[in-house]
Parts: structure tokens; C-alpha cells; sequence
């Protein structure tokens, strides 16, 4: 740990790695779990990440039955591409001209973790939860998205076995791209609502800064 | 009476976006109770959210995210007799007579 780690935690942050670490402790003695389930429970936890749910959306965009199937089940949606859910139900939302969908958990921190990874940290602090139910609009344009007036927006809340993914629009001018560039537009921000996938030009100015 | 933990459609102020990358021991926090929940069956994930919510109402503003999950864990498992709650504050005692440097980051 970094001696700035040190200054931001200090000495109550140590209680509690403490406690995790006499709960581990136990655990492996009483025989409950063991030190290499929980390492094989990190690695997968690693291998998710946002890569997996813009696989599923940029199949929806280019395959109208996958879409369908996706909208009626997404559980079994992310299962067909590999991806495992945990026994979560997973329920895919679709962004249209009409209506702009975005998902929260008022309650505590309810993510689509099988699908993105872990949650970034506003999406479990106080001000997301808080106010994206009331002023959607608001807190849309603190992440630089502006929705027009006229479109409906509907905020969905999230539970312990209910997890969302929202389907977003393709943008224009992605015309004949493959499922794998397609997928580059898709950002995790995306699938949670709160911001629109890329357009070609934006990724192309990424492609750009990255060369 | 509305709970501490029950925050939508309250005032608050703006999102802040700072983003961190998590640490390995909160990560392996999360590991352990996947692994709790999906495999040995000893939790649920509606339990991790009862004992957050029944911790003093500032944990919200005076834990981390995941201090908040281990001491929900912590509590739920002792609930639950799998853990004793001596032996756990035994073994905290004993964990802070080893050099801060095998704590892990």
C-alpha cells in the first residue's frame, strides 16, 4: 500500500480489513471455504467487464430475432453468447426514438455485475441514487447527455434478483459495420443509460488518441 | 418510518464521477460472498443488504463500500452460527499485534 493509501484510509479503515481478514481466516479453518474458491471467484469477477454486454448489443443491432429473444428473456440472451448470469434474471430494456431508458439501485448497489463488471463507484453513492428518479434530466447532464423534452424518460429500479442492461439505439452511420466494430461503440455508460454509445467519428477520434 | 439506506428521490447534490479501481482486499470481500451465496449457499444477497441497512445510520457517510459489506458479512454469519463473535473479536485482536505491513492493500 502507498504511503498516500496510508493518509487516505488510516487507522479505521484498518479495522475492517481486520475483519475480513478474521472472517477469512475462519472460514478456511472451519472448513467452509477454501483459499483457492475464493481465488477462482476473483478471477472471474476480473474476466467481467462492459466487453461482454456490447457483445450482446451489437448482436441485438445486427440480428432482429437475436433482439427479440433478448427483450423476452435476457437471462437466456447472455446464456446463448456464453456469458453466465448467477441466477440472476436479467431484463434488457430498449432505448428508441420515443423513449430513453436508464436503470439505478435506489436501495443499495443492484448491477448487471455477469454482464459489466463491477459497478462504478456513483453508481453506489449517495447523489445517482438519490436523485435520478426525480430529475433524470438533471443528472443526465452531469454525465454531458442532453435528452430532448420531447422524449419519455423511464428510470428503472433494480433488485437483489432483478438486474437491468439497457439496449441502446445504433447510430447512425454504422451502416454494413461488423459485430465486433459495432461493439467498440458500445460503452458501459451506455448500457446503464446514462450516457449514448459513441458515434463513428467519436471512436474514430479514440482510435486516434490511442495510436 | 423511511430508513437510512432508502435515499431515492431525496435531495443530494451532484454526481460525482470519480471513478477507483477496486483494491485486491475489496475484492476479495466480493469474492468470498459470491462464493457464500452462489456456491456454499450460506447467504443470500438480501441478507448483505439487511445488514448493511441495520448498521447505525451514518455508515453511509462514515464507511466504504465494502467496510460496509464485511461488517454486514461479519454480522449475518454470526447470525447465522457459522462464525462466533468471540472468536471473531478474538482473532482481530490478534490480527493487530501483526505488522500493519501483512495487511493486505
Amino acid at each position: 500500500m502507498t504511503d498516500h493509501a496510508h493518509l487516505r484510509h488510516g487507522v479505521k479503515d484498518n479495522h475492517y480489513k481486520r475483519l475480513a481478514i478474521a472472517v477469512r481466516e475462519l472460514l478456511i479453518e472451519k472448513g467452509v471455504v477454501t483459499e483457492d474458491e475464493i481465488a477462482t471467484f476473483m478471477a472471474r469477477m476480473d474476466a467481467r467487464s462492459p466487453e461482454l454486454g456490447a457483445r450482446m448489443v451489437a448482436r441485438a443491432w445486427v440480428d432482429p430475432e437475436y433482439k427479440k429473444r433478448m427483450l423476452a428473456d435476457g437471462s437466456a440472451a447472455a446464456e446463448e453468447l456464453g456469458i453466465a448470469v448467477d441466477g440472476t434474471l436479467l431484463v434488457v430494456v430498449e432505448n428508441t426514438e420515443d423513449v430513453h431508458n436508464l436503470f439505478v439501485c435506489t436501495l443499495c448497489s443492484c448491477y448487471p455485475r455477469t454482464i459489466l463488471g463491477l459497478p462504478p463507484d456513483w453508481y453506489k453513492g449517495r447523489e445517482y441514487r438519490s436523485r435520478v428518479i426525480n430529475e433524470p434530466r438533471a443528472v443526465l447532464r452531469e454525465f454531458g447527455t442532453d435528452i430532448a423534452d420531447g422524449i419519455e424518460l423511464r428510470v428503472h429500479d433494480s433488485t437483489a434478483d432483478m438486474r437491468y442492461l439497457i439496449l441502446p439505439q445504433r447510430p447512425a452511420g454504422t451502416e454494413g459495420w461488423s459485430e465486433d466494430r459495432l461493439a467498440k461503440l458500445v460503452t458501459r455508460d451506455s448500457m446503464i443509460g446514462v450516457s449514448l454509445p459513441l458515434r463513428p467519428d467519436q471512436l474514430d477520434q479514440l482510435e486516434h488518441a490511442a495510436e | 418510518m423511511r430508513s437510512h439506506h432508502d435515499m431515492g428521490g431525496e435531495p443530494a447534490g451532484p454526481v460525482n464521477m470519480a471513478e477507483h479501481d477496486y483494491d485486491p482486499w475489496e475484492k476479495r470481500i466480493d469474492a468470498m460472498f459470491s462464493l457464500l451465496v452462489q456456491e456454499k449457499r450460506l447467504m443470500r444477497v438480501d441478507e448483505l443488504r439487511r445488514g448493511i441497512e441495520s448498521l447505525e445510520p451514518n455508515a453511509y457517510e462514515t464507511l466504504t463500500y465494502y467496510e460496509r459489506w464485511i461488517a454486514s458479512i461479519g454480522k449475518i454469519l454470526v447470525e447465522k452460527g457459522v462464525l462466533d463473535q468471540a472468536e471473531v473479536d478474538a482473532r482481530i485482536a490478534e490480527i493487530e499485534q501483526r505488522p500493519d505491513a501483512e495487511l493486505e492493500a
